[in-house]
């Protein structure tokens, strides 16, 4: 199972790529064929199985694409 | 476009929109950094939790239309004037939270004098300096923060030094106040780098509520369009390009700012 997860809101893309160069796990790219409604190619995962929820996409991303999920730390009892 | 995602019940949201920013699209050119920093600015406003109390004022440059992607209240000065209208704002309404974003052709050009001034005078104001060493908006000219030999379309041939002069270091001028007491260059040119600038925003609008004088967080960034790269290149060539004429680091910190705890 995946720890992390993303939710890309497509149209909000502008395909500027910066989120491809930093995922440390590079499941990002920009869609070869697919446009948005702004006309750009955007971002899409690749693997979304090997997503760690470390949010590097959504911190370097000038325009508020990602939402960024990571699976609960379970507290270790003691 | 709407979409529903089923998200797993054992998932946790670590990263989700600000709740300082408007959900509208920007007008800028794909992978520009003002898009980056408006996002830091908007997140620190949220973990601060000064929404309410936060007033910006807006530049003219390529942000000249910020006010419409903050979910807090913002005036439009005329160019470089912004340090001059947000101490008009602060003195009358001292317990606001009053921040300028200026670029560098609105900071160290036409607008030199005000921002000194105000520094100087240690108005309790917070500026967000974004210098990428060309006019963005009117198509790519030197600004006085243009690197020697770099090549914008009123310095075809590189900017000459014997005619242009050099490169204004911003910082450094208005570390020299004594009214000012958090001074810092910083870049968002990596993600290392944008955490660090969050954190020195973050110190810039605490010293702010504390009451503690001018604060000003100059950042490096780029103009992918105007320096015909793509976003990431740029961002490559800035960090190898810039900062050896604009070092980052603190170019003043009281110690009352020192000892602020920034989480
Ligand atoms: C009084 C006045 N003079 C000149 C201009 C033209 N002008 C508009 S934006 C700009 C420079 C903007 O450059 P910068 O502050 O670096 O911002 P950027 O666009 O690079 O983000 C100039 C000179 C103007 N709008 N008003
Ligand atoms: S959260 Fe991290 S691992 Fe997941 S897509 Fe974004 S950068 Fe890649
Ligand atoms: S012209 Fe340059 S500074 Fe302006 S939005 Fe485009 S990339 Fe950004």
């Amino acid at each position: 199972m995946a720890k992390g997860m993303v939710v890309i809101d497509v149209d909000r893309c502008k395909g500027c790529g910066l989120c491809v160069q930093v995922c440390p796990v590079g499941i990002l790219q920009l869609s070869p064929d697919a446009f948005n409604a702004k006309g750009y190619h955007p971002v899409m995962v690749t693997e979304m199985e090997k997503c760690t929820g470390c949010a590097s996409c959504a911190r370097i991303c000038p325009d508020v694409v990602f939402t960024v999920y990571r699976k609960k730390r379970v507290r270790k009892s003691a | 476009m709407s979409v529903t995602v089923n998200i797993p019940a054992d998932m946790e949201v670590v990263y989700e929109y600000p709740r300082s920013m408007n959900k509208v699209y920007t007008h800028y050119c794909p992978g520009c950094p003002h898009g980056i920093l408006h996002r830091l600015i908007a997140e620190v406003i949220d973990e601060l939790g000064i929404q309410d109390r936060c007033i910006g004022v807006a530049p003219v440059g390529c942000s000249v239309l910020i006010y419409k992607y903050f979910n807090v209240d913002f005036v439009e000065a005329a160019h470089g004037r912004a340090p001059a209208m947000a101490t008009g704002i602060k003195r009358t309404n001292p317990d606001k939270i009053v921040f300028t974003y200026q670029g560098d052709g609105d900071m160290a050009a036409i607008g030199t004098a005000e921002a000194i001034h105000a520094a100087n005078r240690g108005e309790r104001l917070t500026t967000v300096f974004v210098n990428n060493a060309i006019y963005g908006m009117t198509g790519g000219q030197m600004a006085p923060t243009t690197l020697p030999g770099m090549v914008t379309t009123s310095t075809p041939m590189g900017r000459d030094v014997r005619l242009a002069g050099y490169p204004v270091p911003m910082s450094e001028i208005l570390a020299q106040t004594k009214g000012a007491v958090y001074i810092t260059r910083q870049m968002a040119l990596d993600l290392p780098s944008i955490v660090k600038t969050k954190k020195a925003i973050k110190r810039a609008f605490m010293a702010q509520m504390a009451d503690l004088g001018y604060s000003s967080v100059e950042v490096l960034s780029t103009c992918n369009t105007n320096w015909n790269m793509s976003p990431w290149d740029s961002m490559v060539w800035a960090k190898e390009h810039m900062v050896p004429t604009f070092p980052l680091g603190d170019f003043k910190m009281t110690d009352e700012v020192r000892a602020l705890k920034v989480r």
